[in-house]
């Protein structure tokens, strides 16, 4: 019997829904915690980040017109595509922190669960962020969360997994389309769950997960005009200034700082807007 | 500061040379003109869609690229032929058409408004005191299925309203059933009626079938008088695409070389985004030269086009992709 050839897999980007490698035809390599080689990866080019946008915002309107209930189906079946290949994610994650396999496991298991979490936050976002307004007229006041539009998440360099999981599920439970760029280091991870969420009834386009360098692909998102928000969590307060100042020239909503083991509502507070309605009151 | 404009950097070695003496051949009957048209190489439809594959990878960069985002915008005929167009939708579209980027103020006009004939005389006033044209469609467009009478009378009614430019269709049954001679007549007669008013003749290549009836189309239509052809109406499936456009670019260029006379081309339907536009120039310039890199020559037919235009335009100024709801929608 011959032996088998090695099947090596270069991970792509992930742009409306399709595995393209990036429009520059570049890509680097991606070492683990040790410095060792683990694979190619695809380096995204401005133009990746241009194609992205344009993805995000022609599915934003479809993602946003599901039911939240429906929606909260949707990312919770990436839970369960990712807990199907909790395995494959785990030792991902193990050899890109360096982490032992018990703790690459939790960690896994934490960023499912945070899914979990999120899936069940999209049809309840409503109720705790908007509500009735007092009026004193024969009519109703509705304030109504809707969503920024397009959110660029610049993904925490550490933790591959858990705070890029927290970072895009957040804006995609309140309705968002995101544009995700990956760990420079560790993009792995977050390339996979951009595969599961192929699988997953996830509108084409309402999740774009990018790989390359942060500091060539951060000021282009930045910069975009239509981009309507952007988590700067990934990159180190320094830049995010620059990146911040490129962001206001269009008001977009800039969140800095967020935890990722912070257990409070402050991103999914971030990327919505608040719409009020008047409606008369019905006899 | 506005880009250089586009200029050959060596001799325009495809710059078309008329022959000495050269003139419009005199088309008296229609055994004459099938053995003209019979006449005509056939079109190598490998070599000409391999061709403009190749030329479609040319890329354009900074100066080239703003300059030729320009050209191409002052070349757009910005359409609406919608049953549902209405004087107030051509009010907003000859704005736009005037001043396509208010907020750039030196991006320049578009070369046309193309509209109904009957909605002819309100784009006619709004263009007022401007260099943008009025174009109508006619000849019972888009299908022209209509009594020649018809025909001539819709011709009459556009021009008498104003249009400076005239689209007419073929009769493509008549075409493809051989009976040239009829094709002929009537763009003579629709010629005759539209006076001082340019004549486009639309071909509708996606019903022609193959590139060699596109030449032979393309042929016809010049000796019988189109100042430009244009390759489609925009209501069928295939519109204009790179390859038919190269056949018909070569069509003029050979007419001009054997007759003398410049005729320009039309490229309608489906064509979008900026890059598209730009491969089209690419071939126009490679293929007839660079004589017709003007609006007096070469045209896009579109709409949606002249926004992604504007965006590109803007993100050569400001560095930044522009937002599409920033620029007018219509």
């Amino acid at each position: 019997m011959s032996e088998r050839l090695d099947v090596r897999k270069t991970y792509k980007l992930l742009v409306g829904g399709a595995f393209p490698r990036s429009e520059s035809g570049r890509s680097y390599e991606v070492l683990d915690a040790k410095g060792r080689f683990l694979a190619n990866a695809a380096q995204a080019s401005r133009k990746d980040v241009r194609d992205a946008v344009v993805a995000a915002r022609s599915a934003q309107r479809a993602w946003w017109s599901l039911t939240p209930y429906n929606r909260g189906q949707v990312l919770y079946r990436l839970a369960e595509m990712a807990e199907a290949r909790a395995g494959e994610l785990a030792e991902q994650v193990g050899r890109a922190e360096g982490t032992r396999a018990a703790e690459a496991r939790a960690a896994v298991g934490r960023s499912i669960d945070r899914l979990v979490w999120y899936a069940g936050w999209c049809d309840k976002v409503a109720q705790v962020l908007g509500g009735q307004n007092p009026v004193a007229g024969p009519y109703f006041n509705f304030s109504v969360p809707v969503p920024s539009g397009v959110v660029g998440v610049l993904a925490d360099q550490a933790s591959s997994l858990e705070a890029f999981v927290d970072a895009v599920a957040a804006p995609l439970a309140t309705g968002n389309a995101v544009v995700a760029l990956a760990s420079e280091a560790r993009p792995i991870p977050a390339a996979l769950i951009g595969e599961m969420s192929a699988t997953s009834d996830l509108v084409p386009g309402a999740l774009n997960v990018l790989t390359g360098r942060t500091g060539e692909v951060a000021p282009v998102l930045a910069s975009h005009e239509d981009v309507d928000g952007l988590d700067l969590a990934g990159v180190d307060d320094g830049f995010a200034g620059e990146l911040a100042a490129l962001a206001s020239e269009t008001v977009t909503r800039v969140l800095r700082g967020a935890d990722p083991q912070d257990r409070g509502l402050k991103r999914l507070r971030a990327f919505v807007e608040t719409s009020t309605v008047w409606h008369t009151i019905g006899q | 500061m506005s880009p250089a404009p586009l200029r050959l950097v060596v001799d325009d070695e495809r710059a078309v040379r008329p022959r000495p003496g050269a003139s419009v051949p005199v088309v008296e009957s229609e055994a004459q003109l099938r053995s003209l048209l019979r006449g005509l190489a056939g079109v190598d439809a490998v070599g000409a869609e391999a061709r403009a594959a190749k030329l479609a990878t040319r890329s354009l960069k900074r100066e080239t690229k703003r300059a030729a985002i320009d050209l191409a915008l002052s070349m757009v005929d910005l359409t609406t032929l919608e049953g549902a167009d209405t004087p107030g939708r051509v009010a907003s579209l000859c704005a736009k058409a005037r001043r396509p980027d208010p907020e750039e103020p030196d991006t320049p006009a578009v070369a046309a408004v193309c509209v109904y004939p009957d909605l002819v005389a309100t784009a006619r006033a709004h263009l007022a005191g401007s260099d943008v044209r009025v174009a109508s469609v006619a000849t019972a467009f888009p299908s022209g299925r209509a009594s020649r009478a018809v025909k001539l009378l819709d011709v009459a009614d556009a021009v008498a309203a104003g249009a400076d430019e005239v689209d007419m269709v073929i009769d493509r049954g008549a075409f493809l059933s051989g009976r040239l001679g009829e094709v002929f007549d009537e763009v003579v007669a629709v010629r005759e009626a539209c006076g001082p008013a340019h004549l486009k003749v639309i071909l509708e290549v996606g019903e022609l079938v193959t590139y060699d009836n596109v030449r032979r189309a393309s042929w016809l239509a010049m000796l019988a008088g189109a100042d430009f052809i244009k390759t489609s109406t925009g209501k069928v499936a295939v519109n204009a695409t790179l390859p038919t456009t190269l056949v018909m670019l070569e069509a003029a260029r050979d007419f001009a070389e054997s007759t003398g006379r410049l005729v320009g081309v039309k490229a309608a339907g489906g064509i979008r985004t900026t890059k598209e536009a730009l491969r089209y120039l690419v071939v126009v310039n490679e293929t007839a030269g660079s004589a017709w890199l003007d609006p007096a020559l070469f045209r896009f037919g579109a709409s949606s086009l002249v926004n992604d235009l504007l965006l590109q335009r803007r993100k050569q100024r400001s560095g930044a992709y522009a937002r599409p709801d920033r620029i007018s929608v219509d």
